[in-house]
């Protein structure tokens, strides 16, 4: 089980003569918290689908939580957990109900579905709150719960987008803690942000500039590369370079 | 006369209060920030200020026009940026422009010295539709669009949030190139590091101003002992950091944790424990509080 | 500085708005000639083509007459001769839609009918009614031709004025205008208006210094136009392909058209005002205005047959109003004149709706 979890090579993808992502390769290990940053427009997007199975590279080889991203996007689908920052939950469900459903689109079965959704309740602290309006939650609670449920069927691996847009800072940490916690007890976090101080969290950290990762490291590393005090100067000296987009 | 003074704001919907009693004043001239989480209340009282709302309680003026007595006198001097970039996503840059400027009764032309700082950066995609433009472009285009009438007071709600932090440092330049030509500015922005930017900033939370300050006296006035705390393992510290005597408070904060520490707080003393719960190259050193160190603890009073 | 809010860009904006979206474009110039094509040949409730069988135990020579006269009608198929057993088989397998049984003792029987005295019926429809429309209109088709030669003889008599072969296009082409200019200036304007406020393009447009109604004046005006192009198309098709006549002259057609249209841009205008989403609008248009509009216009169903509960319900539907009064103009060729009463319940229709529409128009979000 010591193979990375994320392992891809010269990944590739084309939209008719534009190449969104070009050629990147890279792994992940297991239980590490990978940051993927990039400017608008760098092709983060486009690499994050090819990665949880949403979209076949044009060219390129790699596996995802064990499965060939170029021929098994459905088997990634089921492996790997997804959380967006659009997609949340469904407000006019219950905590409880979205958890059933969310469990059940894993083809989870009953009885797994509800000690494990118990399990996770009782993980947040969360039991009383069962029975209330996934609408009626603040929305550091919501977020909380749709990371939660996004390893509702225990993936090796988490996918975030940009997880923490508009919370508050307390809330923000928060989640991180969580995000720290799951990494703990060995689940992979791969995530997207536009907090430069959460890229420090990271425990690599890659940087996409017009399609291609430009540079991939540990936050300590990448500052003593570019002689930077902060990750968000590597990120502007990296981004600044930019000839797409802007 | 101030650009804007706000007095005793109070907004409900339903038994939701998104604004509680806020008072405040902009100067001319000013660059003001609004800084706070989603549920701050800084999209209602944009949209009390540019007339889109009448308030349930207190009164606010715009250049001395009253929001609700004189709104149609406010809506000739005010450029207002929505949250979501309103744009015509299936008109051009141009025509989105052409439109924005008819609307206001001129032409592109008679404002081009204005915004042609802003504009001549997505000028050579000005045949493009706004819906193919990447975020830092809609961006650009909503701010030459809400630019076009030569506005005295700009309102600009979240204009950063899910731009990138290169295009977001460059919206910043142009914003204190517009504050050079005498433009009021109100802002909002969730980005804590984005605060430094501003001339005043309010802090705000849930409706409420936490604190109203210009960004160095914030920083400055805040009075607790503050240290950054490093090591191997970051999580394992942050649990055993709260567990150490004299520490207040621990939370992450970018490469380090802070602590907020009392009297009690001994940084040798937090090393020998630290160390004994197995995390090794233990640091410690005292922190330049931060905006975010000030938010994160008016949040918790 | 001189203010001056050029309309006609507010106009051109929403021009290229309906440019830019080609398909909705095509669909909406086509939706008329397809509803068109539709019902003048497809669904058709008109007597043609009809297949009639004869059972005719006896083939004198009255009984011959007759059948002639059936089969020189262009709207009926003589498909042949048949016996008793065979009637059931051949209404079944659909291979005739009619069958005409005369009675063994026809020619007594007509003699005896001559003489003036009462007989037993001397003749038997019987129809394929699974399809109600086609059967009462080649029913009543039938016994008119079937009958002719004996009308001196007959106990009533029946002319069916204007449209005597029953045919739909006449029926339906009044029914369709009044569908499709709903359609297209209700439907299409609530639903761009209301883009604006999801986008949120909205709330720009109301801190501007221009009145928004300005500006949602200047939406309606494409749909005006493509609601004019569609007026055209279904005018063409009506008077060459499905034959309508428009005796009552096109500038009375033309000018209820244009009064109609503004009703519905009144309409589509108070749909857009109360609903808060595209979905609303949708369903507003197509759950309030839509379907009792072909309810209760006379276009599907004749508002003779609406339950005595209902039957107020009628007088509030505009397209009702229209639509008779394109009917009397369009097939019965009556002048403008004898549609005062229908004109003047468009107008005012047009301003109630205006009216209220402009009242509960709000230039605040709430």
């Amino acid at each position: 089980m010591n193979d990375p979890i994320i392992s891809v090579r010269k990944l590739t993808k084309r939209f008719g003569d534009f190449t969104a992502v070009n050629a990147i390769s890279f792994d992940v290990e297991r239980g590490e918290i990978f940051g993927f940053l990039g400017a608008n427009g760098a092709g983060k997007t486009t690499a994050m689908r090819m990665l949880c199975g949403l979209s076949f590279p044009t060219s390129g080889s790699g596996r995802v939580a064990g499965f060939d991203v170029m021929r098994e996007g459905e088997k990634i689908k089921r492996h790997i957990g997804y959380m967006s920052q659009r997609f949340s939950l469904y407000n006019d469900l219950t905590v409880w109900e979205n958890m059933q459903f969310f469990a059940g689109i894993y083809g989870m079965s009953q009885r797994e579905s509800i000690a494990r959704s118990n399990e996770l309740l009782q993980r947040l602290n969360f039991a009383a709150e069962k029975d209330t309006l996934v609408g009626s939650l603040p929305l550091g609670w919501k977020q909380k719960l749709s990371f939660v449920i996004a390893t509702i069927h225990n993936p090796g691996i988490v996918f975030l987008d940009e997880p923490t847009g508009g919370v508050d800072p307390i809330t923000r940490r928060q989640f991180w803690e969580l995000i720290y916690e799951a990494a703990d007890s060995g689940t992979t976090i791969f995530v997207t942000t536009h907090y430069m101080d959460e890229a420090e969290y990271c425990s690599r950290v890659s940087i996409m500039v017009d399609g291609e990762v430009r540079a991939l490291d540990t936050p300590a590393n990448l500052k003593k590369q570019f002689a930077a005090e902060t990750m968000d100067e590597v990120f502007r000296t990296l981004a600044r370079g930019a000839k797409r987009g802007e | 006369m101030a650009a804007i003074e706000v007095h005793n704001l109070c907004k409900r919907y339903g038994k939701v209060t998104a604004l509680d009693h806020l008072s405040f004043t902009v100067e001319k001239g000013e660059l003001f920030g609004l800084i706070g989480p989603d549920g701050a209340g800084k999209t209602t009282l944009f949209r009390l200020l540019a007339t889109l709302l009448n308030p349930d309680e207190g009164s606010a003026t715009v250049e001395g026009f009253d929001i609700v007595g004189d709104y149609r006198e406010i809506r000739e001097i005010v450029g207002y940026m929505p949250g979501r970039f309103s744009l015509y996503q299936d008109l051009s840059v141009e025509e989105n422009l052409d439109f924005f400027a008819a609307l206001f009764g001129t032409r592109v032309a008679d404002a081009y010295e204005l915004i042609e700082p802003v504009y001549k950066q997505i000028e050579p995609f000005k045949t493009r539709r706004a819906g193919k433009l990447s975020g830092g472009m809609k961006q650009k285009l909503a701010l030459s669009c809400a630019l076009i009438h030569r506005p005295k007071v700009l309102f600009l709600d979240e204009p950063t949030t899910g731009v990138d932090a290169v295009s977001r440092s460059e919206f910043w330049d142009m914003l204190s190139d517009l504050k050079q030509r005498g433009i009021t500015i109100l802002v909002s922005t969730p980005y804590m590091d984005e605060a430094s930017r501003c001339d005043r900033v309010a802090l705000c939370n849930e409706g409420r101003i936490l604190t109203i300050d210009t960004p160095c006296h914030i920083v400055e006035n805040f009075d607790k002992r503050l240290y950054a705390v490093s090591g191997d393992n970051m999580f394992t510290l942050l649990n055993v950091s709260r567990a150490v005597s004299g520490v207040v408070e621990c939370y992450p904060f970018g490469s380090a944790h802070h602590i907020v520490a009392d009297a009690a707080f001994n940084e040798n003393e937090f090393i020998a424990q630290a160390t004994l719960a197995g995390v090794r190259n233990v640091d410690v050193y005292p922190a330049e509080p931060t905006i975010e160190d000030v938010f994160i603890n008016l949040m918790k009073q | 500085m001189k203010k001056q809010h050029n309309f006609l860009s507010f106009v051109k904006k929403e021009t290229l708005h309906i440019l830019r979206d080609v398909r909705t474009m095509m669909i909406v110039l086509l939706i008329p000639v397809v509803l068109m094509i539709l019902f003048g040949f497809a669904i058709s409730t008109e007597v043609n083509n009809l297949n009639i069988a004869v059972v005719a135990p006896t083939r004198t020579d009255g009984v011959r007459q007759s059948i002639e006269r059936l089969a020189n009608n262009p709207y009926f198929t003589f498909v042949g001769y048949i016996n008793d057993e065979q009637i059931d088989p051949m209404l079944r397998s659909a291979k005739a839609d009619a069958v005409v049984v005369f009675d063994s003792d026809y020619e007594r029987l007509m003699a005896m009918r001559a003489e003036g005295m009462d007989t037993k019926p001397v003749m038997q429809f019987i129809f394929d009614a699974s399809n109600t429309n086609v059967a009462s209109a080649g029913a009543a088709y039938l016994q008119n031709v079937m009958t002719t030669d004996h009308s001196s003889q007959q106990l009533f008599e029946m002319h069916l004025l204007y449209n005597p072969q029953m045919k739909s296009a006449y029926n339906f082409v009044p029914g369709i205008m009044g569908l499709i200019f709903i359609l297209i200036c209700a439907m299409m304007t609530s639903v761009s208006i209301v883009r604006e406020k999801e986008m949120g393009t909205m709330e720009v447009l109301l801190v501007s210094p221009v009145r928004p109604i300005k500006i949602i004046l200047a939406k309606m005006i494409p749909y005006f136009v493509i609601s004019c192009i569609n007026l055209t198309t279904i005018l063409l098709i009506a008077r060459y392909i499905l034959d309508v006549p428009m005796s009552g002259g096109v500038g009375s057609i033309i000018f209820l058209s244009l009064l109609y249209l503004l009703l519905a841009l009144a309409l589509g205008l108070l749909v857009s005002v109360i609903s808060s989403s595209q979905v609303m609008a949708l369903l507003l248009s197509a759950m309030v205005m839509m379907l009792p509009m072909m309810m209760l216009s006379g276009m599907v169903f004749p508002l003779e047959n609406l339950p005595k509960v209902l039957s107020p319900l009628p007088y509030i539907v505009p397209a009702r109003w229209y639509i008779e009064a394109i009917r009397k103009v369009m097939i019965m060729g009556l002048p403008l004149t004898a549609v005062l009463k229908e004109i003047s319940i468009l107008c005012l229709m047009t301003v109630v709706l205006l009216g209220v529409s402009l009242k509960k128009f709000n230039d605040k979000l709430e």
